[in-house]
């Protein structure tokens, strides 16, 4: 109990750590989907103060970590071009593609823009008309509405030298391929808390009763992460597998209806691959065809990459929850922050980035037990093929 | 990006046909669309993601998470300087800023 005197509540978080404790008689495996959420659970140590048997596995919901290979390997080739302005934000400058990043592109001469807002980049494209203005559009149900703003106001602003790469995912089919995993542990969820903000908790009550899982909404602070476990482990205890807001205060249960309706108008639902994982049928979404104008991938070229991915990264398995950061052969020796293989080292929500910045756990001692063999979570022909351990240095 | 912030709204202006807002995250001031939210008003807290206002907060719940973001450090990270954060062993953000500068004088 010795981090709870970190909490910003410190009897709040003692009561329901020992509320949490009364309620457990058997082992249970929970997931918090929210790279956000990871953090605060490293960080707080609150997988630590948890009773032994409940398990916190860390999902995927990182959007830069999740964002294909392929589609890094895009924004390189697009922001390389002459008399492109290449805007993102400033999480993707380090993603490694196959042969460079962002920040690589931009000292060979690339202009490369770090933006806040799309519409900061929508703004550049009005302030330099004689130039091609490509906006990098990644990210979750909370950070889609906004691009698709970007999207819908170039054109009723007749902003024509503005197109974005889009790369958008979704969590619900997630959850899904997570269940439909043979090899899936996972017995409850905490959902994210921002997600929901955007798109409520409508998409969930099939999902929990088709898998006969709990789905809590959860913030992440973490009071709310500890009430986020509290719920779950109640319901796993008495058997209920119900949609529960643990984050009232800013998710209403529709969330935010002109976001979404945006993202109807703008957008359309679309399989996507997610880096390390493989495809998820209908886990994202593109440009519907009213915009297909100003999507960069039909504006410029880009067909024909070949992508390779590290080999000893092992963050597949990191976003699926089958491997912990620090059980990878990399981790914290050739594989930090700043010499980073894989997205979720570079990423400030990614999980091996929370475990090497708060944890500062070294590498796995030689002679440990080798991590379990690989299985894929997905159950689709895209998945790639298990990478085998591969200790490094 | 990953994150969403909760801010104050300080003022609200209507700029190119879109409701704007100048919006104060704990000493950090910055431009937010209100188009989600069309009805916030000044003072009151919302969660503010990319730009964009998403869901209202009340002032407790947003001093609180404003509190927290600052001792992790996580304001910072929003709306520090990407490139310096991104800089590689080595390299120099200050290139990249002043290569930046000349294409600008340059045009
Ligand atoms: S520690 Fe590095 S190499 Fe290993 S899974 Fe994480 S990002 Fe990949």
């Amino acid at each position: 109990m010795r981090y709870v005197t970190e909490f910003q509540d410190p009897e709040l978080a003692r009561g329901l750590v020992e509320d949490i404790r009364a309620a457990v008689t058997r082992p249970w495996a929970l997931m918090e989907v929210c790279g956000g959420q990871t953090h605060t659970i490293i960080r707080h140590g609150i997988d630590q103060l948890l009773p032994e048997g409940v398990e916190l596995i860390h999902g995927p919901g990182c959007p830069v970590c999740v964002t294909p290979l392929e589609v890094i390997d895009k924004a390189l080739a697009i922001a390389s071009r002459p008399g492109v302005i290449f805007c993102s934000f400033g999480d993707m400058l380090r993603v490694p593609g196959t042969d460079r990043d962002l920040f690589r592109v931009r000292g060979e001469g690339g202009d490369v823009r770090v933006v806040y807002s799309p519409l900061d980049a929508l703004r550049i494209a009005r302030d330099h008309p004689d130039r091609e203005v490509v906006f990098f559009g990644i990210g979750f149900e909370t950070t889609a509405p906004p691009n698709a703003m970007a999207v819908h106001q170039a054109r009723r602003q007749g902003v024509r030298n503005f197109s974005t790469l889009i790369s958008h995912v979704r969590v619900p089919p997630a959850i899904e391929a997570i269940m439909t995993s043979p090899d899936c542990r996972v017995q409850g969820f905490l959902a994210a808390g921002h997600v929901c903000s955007v798109m409520g908790t409508g998409e969930y009550p099939e999902l929990a009763e088709k898998h006969r899982v709990p789905i809590v909404v959860t913030g992440f602070e973490p009071l709310d992460i500890l009430e986020g476990v509290r719920r779950t482990v109640r319901q796993l205890e008495r058997g209920e597998h119900t949609v529960d807001n643990a984050y009232p205060r800013a998710v209403p249960p529709g969330g935010n209806p002109a976001a979404r309706a945006m993202l109807e108008d703008v957008f359309e639902v679309t399989d996507r691959a997610w880096r390390g994982i493989g495809v998820i049928p209908r886990s994202g979404w593109r440009l519907s065809p009213r915009y297909r104008d100003q999507d960069a991938e039909h504006r410029f070229d880009v067909t024909g990459i070949d992508t390779r991915e590290p080999a000893e990264c092992r963050s597949g398995e990191v976003l699926q929850g089958l491997l912990k950061p620090n059980e990878c052969g990399a981790f914290g020796t050739v594989c930090t922050p700043r010499t980073p293989l894989g997205a979720t080292m570079v990423s400030s929500e990614g999980a091996c980035a929370a475990y090497y910045l708060y944890r500062r756990l070294g590498a796995p001692a030689p002679g440990a037990p080798a991590p379990a063999p690989v299985p894929s979570a997905v159950p689709s022909s895209a998945v790639p093929t298990p990478v085998e351990a591969n200790p490094v240095g | 990006m990953c994150l969403a912030v909760p801010g104050r709204v300080m003022e609200i202006e209507e700029r190119d046909g879109t409701r704007m807002a100048v919006v104060d995250f704990g000493g950090v001031v910055k431009d937010v669309c209100l188009e989600y939210l069309p009805d916030l008003a000044v003072g009151e807290y919302a969660i503010v993601h990319v730009g964009f206002a998403l869901q209202r907060l009340d002032e407790e719940s947003a001093l609180r998470t404003l509190e927290l973001f600052a001792e992790l450090g996580l304001l910072q990270e929003e709306f520090g300087d990407p490139w310096e954060a991104a800089a590689p062993p080595g390299e120099s953000p200050e290139r990249a800023r002043e290569q930046e500068q000349d294409r600008e004088a340059a045009r």
